[in-house]
């Protein structure tokens, strides 16, 4: 898979991370290359197998489906960039998003 | 060399239990000899005084009877591992001055231990690479120098690179790593030390920055066997706060360096001899099927037919759950924000800030390949292709009880070398990533040296949780080798 300028653009504004134009071109050659080099994968029969979606083979734990941790407000906000202090209320902060 | 830092962390504890030294004195040597090699850069953050202070009540511990298993053992921390209200930073921009609220399940398991952190370790940003040169705070250089060139700076090895150099410059006795395709294995072949990726499962990976969950391993990295298993029995063990902790038993790690591997079968996969195989890492396996041999061990010829796609298959998995694990750094709840004219805007200044090109590239990589149609092609034939890894694996076991194999194809390599073409880099983790793909065990010990002089080491692989007959090989195999060489300068 060769990925161009435009096909670059999309995948970075997917993972939300700005590409200055003029890298878009050499970026998409590196990443065209690190493709082909996983697409090697397609000669590998794999017709029947099934999925390794965990690597122990044992049952993910269940518990009971109640609150078991919090309470400590300043320290969820101990690193946050701009944070509304606890006594104005305690709130992450983002820019503004509703005119 | 002073006496102190030279010594084992087996030998150091026997010492301060009778009284020969103090915690406080074996972590005032370290704190001295840290500035000294301060030059390899191994340490993100120092943590004298609170070592200082760890330490006088390690020893007040020991006075009132309640020593631990590492009591006043001083040991360097991976960036990688949230230390509460000391900077944890994943040798990342975007974490630059974080300071976590909480510890680690590992790292707290080595404090009620009784060790004594000396600081937070360097490592590839996010612990993305495989030479340490992709740290937001500068790359680490390797104590060990080539003899024909002893003025060129050799790489570490990575991402545990910082805990690599340390633990041979003897700036700490031991130190944590992980491993999520090699990251322990592999620096400490380059650096001469031995370092084990326990099973997955083994160690909670609670509070530890992720890069990849299903591969993502803690370990420890120490200077011989023994120290390492006495390592792994304190960081070891079931946690609740993380579900894909292993609810088994911790047996004593220590104990099962018997020295007796008579009848034991060897694997020695023919996949790990590739055409184009440095000599000098063949003959050093050679050697190491040879001691096995001497100690009543049995090489078994093995086929391990999937090896070649594990590279690949990494290199979508890693990715694609590196995509999503990374997608917390938004510049909202913590971390580096860089302000924009809307919230996706914030969100792309702040990111692409805030990492490096290597994490950058292995974010787009995953976002592509776990997007509208192409994670079939893609992520679902990763999974496939990996289950077929495991398989290969499985049905080795059935004939041998332990594998082994090179580490790396190539010793330390100069800072700036592979740097061209990711691939050629990603090269350096192709005999350690098959395990971590199927989530094995995998102890690197050294086990000689190169021409020019540098570490070489090799790789046991064992059964699910089965690290007891890893430690019981590698006691055997470090008896053989009597690695005593020791990197220049140390």
């Amino acid at each position: 898979m060769s990925l161009d300028k435009k096909a670059v653009r999309s995948i970075a504004e997917l993972a939300r991370i700005e590409v200055p134009e003029d890298e878009l071109e050499s970026l998409a050659g590196e990443l065209s290359n690190i493709l082909s080099f996983v697409e090697q994968l397609a000669e590998a029969n794999t017709d029947g197998v099934q999925p390794m979606t965990s690597v122990a083979a044992m049952t993910l734990p269940w518990r009971a489906d109640v609150v078991n941790d919090g309470g400590y407000p300043t320290k969820v906000l101990a690193n946050a960039p701009e944070p509304v202090t606890l006594d104005e209320g305690g709130f992450f902060t983002v820019p503004k998003v509703v005119e | 060399m002073s006496a102190l830092e030279n010594l084992t962390i087996a030998e150091a504890g026997r010492r301060l239990a009778k009284g020969d030294f103090t915690a406080v004195e074996l972590t005032e040597a370290h704190v001295a000899r840290m500035a000294r090699f301060r030059h390899l850069n191994a340490y993100i953050t120092e943590t004298p005084e609170a070592a200082i202070a760890a330490a006088k009540a390690s020893d007040e511990r020991r006075r009132q009877g309640q020593a631990g298993g590492l009591e006043g053992i001083p040991l360097g921390i991976k960036d990688l591992f949230c230390t509460e209200g000391v900077q944890t930073t994943a040798a990342s921009r975007i974490l630059e001055g974080f300071k976590p609220q909480y510890e680690s399940t590992v790292t707290q398991r080595l404090k009620a231990a009784g060790a004594v952190s000396l600081g937070k370790l360097n490592l590839d940003e996010f612990a993305m690479g495989s030479s340490n040169t992709t740290s937001a705070f500068g790359p680490v250089e390797n104590p060990w120098k080539r003899k024909s060139a002893p003025a060129t700076k050799l790489v570490p090895g990575g991402s545990s690179g910082g805990s690599a150099a340390a633990v041979a410059a003897r700036i700490a006795m031991g130190a944590t790593g992980t491993d999520t395709g090699g990251s322990i294995r592999q620096p400490a072949s380059f650096c001469g030390i031995v370092g084990i990726k326990p099973t997955y499962g083994r160690c909670s990976r609670w509070g530890i920055v992720a890069f990849a969950s299903s591969l993502d391993q803690a370990g420890p990295m120490a200077r011989t066997v023994e120290d390492c298993a006495l390592m792994l029995n304190a960081m070891a063990g079931h946690d609740a706060k993380d579900s894909t902790s292993a609810p088994i038993a911790v047996p004593d790690f220590a104990r099962a360096l018997t020295g007796d591997i008579r009848g034991l079968k060897v694997g020695i996969p023919a996949e790990y001899r590739p055409a184009g195989l440095s000599d000098e890492v063949a003959k050093v396996w050679d050697q190491g099927i040879e001691w096995l041999k001497a100690a009543g061990a049995i090489p078994v010829e093995i086929s391990l037919p999937t090896t070649k796609y594990a590279l690949p298959t990494y290199y979508i998995i890693a990715p694609a759950e590196c995509s999503s694990n990374l997608a917390r750094y938004d510049g909202v709840r913590f971390g580096l924000r860089v302000p924009g004219q809307t919230l996706d805007d914030m969100y792309r200044k702040t990111r692409a800030a805030g990492f490096g090109r290597e994490v950058r590239r292995r974010i787009l990589i995953g976002t592509y390949v776990l997007s509208a149609g192409y994670y079939d092609a893609y992520y679902a034939k990763a999974q496939k292709v990996r289950r077929l890894i495991a398989d290969d694996f499985a049905n080795a076991f059935k004939t041998v009880d332990v594998i082994l194999t090179p580490t790396a194809p190539t010793p330390a390599f100069a800072q700036g070398e592979n740097t061209d073409d990711p691939v050629t880099m990603w090269l350096n983790d192709v005999f350690t990533i098959p395990t971590s793909m199927a989530g094995l065990p995998g102890l690197s010990l050294p086990a000689g040296l190169s021409s020019d002089g540098l570490p070489l080491g090799l790789q046991l692989i064992g059964r699910p949780f089965d690290e007891e007959t890893l430690f019981r090989v590698a006691g055997v195999m470090e008896t053989a080798a009597d690695f005593k060489a020791l990197p220049e300068g140390v």
